[in-house]
């Protein structure tokens, strides 16, 4: 009995391990519920219910004994979804029902634990050129893709330094963009760039919250409405910081 | 000429794109490929003077379908590759000249070019709807196809 009662709240936990790695590397929503409704499938619980909104998780079994609930609180979000893929990837082999409880759960830790992201100096060369390509684009000049170079890279490096640096949200955001509107400016003045709409433009593009965008409109199409909703706040939110930022940047001027 | 440019550059930004949001090292070619896919769409039929609005369901509608392909043959969620297409097509500079119509107190032009935004993003949101629709009804017309082989 007792030992039965362990299992059952192992399986929540590689459940809910799973969608907590999931939705903090920016996962949908849906996506998130329905991976951890497999994995509890697949261990032998038919009945499972989730509640995914991007802050927290509510998971219950439903089983002969009283049923289980646990709840955990996710607060912090960032983009990685080569740890999305990896989860998915564990919970299909546990679905093909080739994999134990324990194995699972230390696969599971070993990806939470895991940094596989590309470090950070290609992450600002990838943002720099994306930000040089964006400008030719949008019909920019071939003149003006070193300096969107620049500015972009530069407005990257704020924002990934202000996150460490000032746990506010949207905070970072707003000093990237006040930062690229600024070097842009300088850019133009100085002679370097020639189109100062097309500089910024460009390079607030590695800043602008597709993710959550897709996201969004993923999520209410599955009818989950309180996290496309909220995703879609949070992405309004981003744009607006943004924007905020190249507008002091023009009253300015 | 216009049209290798455009081709060279959409592909280097989505992969770049990619990066950023750490996408599976041997998955940043393909997101590339979709992001090209869905920009040269985009580009061809406002070239040809088609409205923004139909250019960018089309276009999303496309990235969707080619996604969901690849989704499927890869084993990789899908929106891997959704999110390096859909980037391009994200209308930050119809957003980015309403703000500074805004600022500069050209509330009119603002609030219209404001509206555009909007609707663009809604036409995004359209184009995947529409995709989805079709993956549904080919999936429901192959487990019908099933059914009725079954004895």
């Amino acid at each position: 009995m007792t030992q039965q009662k362990l299992d059952k709240y192992e399986i929540m936990d590689v459940s809910l391990l799973a969608g907590k790695i999931m939705l903090e590397s920016g996962a949908e929503t849906y996506r998130v519920e329905d991976t951890m409704m497999r994995i509890a499938a697949s261990y032998g619980i038919k009945k499972s219910h989730s509640y995914v909104t991007p802050t927290g998780i509510m998971f219950s079994l439903e089983t002969k004994e009283p049923t289980k609930t646990k709840l955990i609180r996710i607060s912090e979000r960032t983009t990685d979804l080569k740890k999305v893929t990896m989860v998915n990837s564990v919970s299909r082999t546990i679905s093909q029902g080739n994999i134990s409880l324990e194995e699972a759960y230390e696969m599971l830790q070993e990806i939470e634990a895991t940094n596989v992201a590309f470090p950070l100096w290609v992450q600002l060369v990838a943002a720099s050129i994306s930000s040089g390509c964006f400008l030719i684009m949008f019909q920019g000049l071939w003149t003006d893709f070193i300096p969107a170079m620049f500015s972009g890279g530069l407005g990257f490096l704020t924002v990934v330094y202000f996150h460490r640096l000032i746990p506010i949200r949207f905070f970072a955001e707003f000093t990237a963009s006040l930062v690229i509107g600024l070097l842009s400016a300088l850019l133009v003045a100085s002679g370097l760039g020639t189109q100062i709409d097309k500089i910024i433009i460009g390079s607030v593009m590695p800043l602008v919250p597709g993710l959550s965008i897709t996201n969004a409109v993923r999520d209410l199409m599955a009818g989950h409405l309180l996290s496309g909703l909220s995703k879609g706040a949070e992405a309004f939110l981003t744009a607006f910081a943004i924007g905020a930022g190249i507008a002091i940047v023009f009253t300015l001027l | 000429m216009h049209i290798v440019e455009q081709i060279i550059t959409s592909f280097i930004a989505s992969a770049a794109f990619g990066i950023i949001f750490n996408v599976p090292r041997e998955s940043l070619l393909k997101s590339g490929f979709v992001g090209m896919v869905g920009w040269l769409i985009y580009y061809l039929l406002t070239f040809y003077g088609v409205d923004e609005i139909p250019s960018t369901v089309v276009s999303a509608f496309f990235i969707a379908i080619i996604s969901q392909i690849y989704a499927k043959i890869y084993r990789t969620p899908i929106i891997i590759f959704t999110v390096a297409g859909i980037i391009p097509l994200v209308p930050g500079g119809t957003a980015y000249d309403a703000m500074r119509n805004f600022v500069e107190n050209n509330y009119n032009e603002a609030i219209s070019l404001a509206a555009k935004a909007f609707m663009i993003s809604g036409s995004i949101a359209i184009g995947i709807v529409f995709s989805e629709v079709i993956n549904q009804i080919i999936r429901q017309s192959k487990l019908n196809a099933k059914a009725k082989y079954r004895p």
